[in-house]
């Protein structure tokens, strides 16, 4: 953005003084959101889409990528932020390389997934909100992943895994830690 | 005869059919139909008589929802036709396996509908963790506008259509129409204020439907079909099969097409299995986390939109949650509060604040603090969430599992108090 030619534009600068700068965005990331936009009548309509590109790219939305997407996108930074911080799976902190969306709505809660949960926790060491120590795992609630007659289930990164047992989390981890170990 | 028009291409076992083998099974022969002539008039009439009504929750109907579109010269040119895609309400199920099962059977349906209202895009609002969907709706989509059934003047009659997939990022309220609007159009998912309809003035303040996945799933079958055919698939009072589902300690959960009016026993007995051994069946949600309880004194009653409405609850999604006796009901309402609290707006003040209070006061009872004044505050909430009082339908959503729970559970709610625990708990 160069001059203060607009409201928004200004609020932008203003916020990006008095806390951070805006990174580039990269070209891929461009692309994609370009891609959006032509999806849409409005250029607005795209914030949530370039969100979860530059999530998909970055791992998480740093205050910085925010400032980068509103001045692309040429939204307020409050009204992105409005969007970002609405949205259970916009991550505005770092997580691990794989996120565990774990369900505990009421489906999985009769089939017991209190105690998968705790198996999960002794496995890894992380209760919800949290990222395992080597930075692997980040654990999230989810509500109902709508696979309610095979539960309890959750799913990492995009693979689902239903009819969880405390048998098949140790399973599960252990082909997830090699993977990630083989991916380096 | 046809007899499961929604589910009769869906093997989970395999990937589902490619567009050549959908078209062999009487895929896209409604397109042919309106090639050969049959106007959006004709179309909208046909809705109409068939009954079809919304399987998004409210139940209202399709055909007459869509006549509330102004057409002609003097309204606005662009329209859009949009999919509730969001299945987020808790023990729900059903679209995603339509999704993931039979792609073209939403496109195809897809199609009729944007033709009846006219509108020029379609946008499938659809929950962002249902990655398998949005694969095998974008494949779908790619093969229809390569057969010309999407793109320019379909068919050669004039009519232009193009089908996007908006992946959302996990929020219950975006399931409810206007603030589905709201959050396609990269707001902040608060619901409106209804009037104006989305009918009206929706998507951009342009006319709009908005349309459950399976509801536009029934409409290739109505004109392929016909209406005599479509009123022949039912055992009950309204028109047309419906996706059941049941979720809960039976011996074979899961999800079957079957005709409206099926009492509930035979679905819970002959398709789940019955409850599983040594259990019993101590109540029900019939349609998902929404809708009041109901009890096994309820069982034989045919499974359709006025006859569960009778005993107080509503048919809704379809998709029933089992209680059985060995599972707290307290915790399981619980469950379903803590839910409804995280997934408030914060739009209006008695769901914000009443919604995780009520929340609060269930946590309370779980770790055995609860009081006699604890479950008064519960009773007063009930009425202070219910139908009316906030600005859109999630608190009175709540209030259905608490309401019918307080009533039908009161002796476990008792207990929580006297005993200063779970009495579940071993
Ligand atoms: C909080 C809330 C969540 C909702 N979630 C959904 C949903 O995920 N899918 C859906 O089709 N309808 C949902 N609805 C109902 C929609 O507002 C709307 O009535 C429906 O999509 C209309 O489609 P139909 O007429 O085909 O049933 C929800 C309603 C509320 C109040
Ligand atoms: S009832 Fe709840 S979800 Fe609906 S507008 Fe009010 S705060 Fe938002
Ligand atoms: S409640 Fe867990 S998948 Fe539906």
């Amino acid at each position: 953005m160069s001059e203060m030619s607009n409201e928004s534009t200004m609020v932008n600068n203003v916020i990006a003084s008095s806390a951070t700068r805006a990174r580039r965005l990269n070209a891929e990331e461009i692309a994609e959101i370009e891609h959006e936009m032509e999806l849409y009548p409005d250029k607005r309509a795209v914030g949530l889409e370039a969100l979860k590109i530059v999530q998909k790219h970055q791992g998480w939305v740093s205050d910085e990528s925010l400032l980068a997407i509103a001045s692309y996108l040429d939204i307020p930074v409050a009204d992105l932020e409005g969007v970002a911080t609405f949205f259970n799976l916009v991550y505005r902190r770092p997580v691990g390389r794989k996120v565990i969306l774990f369900c505990n709505s009421v489906s999985c809660w009769i089939m017991g997934c209190d105690s998968i949960k705790e198996q999960i926790e002794h496995r890894l060491g992380i209760d919800f909100g949290e990222t395992s120590e080597d930075g692997d795992f980040t654990l999230v609630p989810v509500p109902c992943l709508g696979d309610c007659d095979r539960a309890p289930v959750m799913m990492v990164g995009d693979d689902l895994h239903r009819n969880l047992t405390p048998e098949k989390i140790d399973q599960i981890f252990e082909q997830y830690r090699k993977q990630l170990t083989a991916d380096g | 005869m046809v007899t499961k028009p929604l589910t009769k291409n869906i093997d989970m076992s395999r990937p589902p059919l490619d567009i050549g083998a959908y078209e062999a099974t009487d895929g896209y022969q409604s397109l042919q139909a309106i090639a050969k002539g049959l106007s959006p008039q004709d179309v909208l009439q046909l809705v109409k008589d068939s009954g079809l009504k919304g399987r998004g929750g409210a139940g209202f109907p399709t055909g007459m929802k869509w006549s509330f579109v102004p057409q002609g010269e003097s309204s606005p040119q662009q329209k859009y036709f949009v999919v509730n895609a969001d299945e987020m309400e808790p023990g729900t199920f059903k679209d995603r396996l339509l999704m993931e099962g039979d792609p073209h059977l939403l496109l195809e349906g897809i199609i009729i509908g944007a033709y009846t209202i006219q509108a020029n895009i379609s946008y499938i609002f659809l929950r962002g963790e249902y990655v398998a969907s949005e694969q095998a709706l974008n494949a779908a989509i790619a093969e229809a506008r390569q057969r010309g059934y999407l793109g320019k003047n379909i068919l050669g009659t004039g009519f232009d259509l193009d089908i996007i997939v908006h992946t959302s990022a996990g929020r219950y309220i975006c399931g409810e129409e206007t603030a589905l609007l709201n959050a396609l159009e990269g707001k902040r998912a608060n619901p409106r204020a209804k009037p104006p309809f989305p009918q009206v003035s929706g998507l951009w303040g342009k006319p709009t439907i908005v349309n459950n996945v399976e509801t536009v799933c029934n409409l290739p079958g109505i004109l392929t079909y016909g209406i005599d055919w479509y009123h022949g698939l039912t055992k009950g009072n309204d028109h047309g099969t419906k996706l059941f589902g049941i979720s809960g300690k039976v011996k074979t959960p899961g999800c079957w097409e079957l005709p409206l009016g099926t009492t509930i026993r035979e679905i819970i007995e002959d398709y789940g299995g019955g409850m599983r051994d040594g259990l019993s069946l101590r109540g029900f949600l019939p349609g998902g986390g929404s809708t009041d309880f109901m009890l096994p004194e309820h069982l034989d009653i045919k499974f359709d939109y006025d006859e569960v409405a009778k005993v107080g609850s509503r048919l809704a999604t379809g998709t029933m949650i089992l209680l059985d006796d060995q599972t707290c009901p307290v915790g399981m309402i619980g469950n379903l509060m803590k839910f409804f609290a995280h997934e408030s707006c914060g739009y209006c003040t008695p769901c914000r604040d009443g919604l995780p209070w009520v929340d609060e006061i269930f946590r309370e009872l779980e770790a055995g603090r609860g009081t006699e004044k604890d479950l008064e505050i519960l009773h007063e909430h009930v009425d202070y969430l219910g139908p009316g009082r906030t600005f859109c339908a999630l608190a009175p959503g709540a209030t259905a599992p608490l309401g019918s729970g307080l009533k039908y559970f009161a002796e476990d709610f008792e207990r929580h108090v006297k005993e200063q625990r779970c009495p579940y708990r071993r």
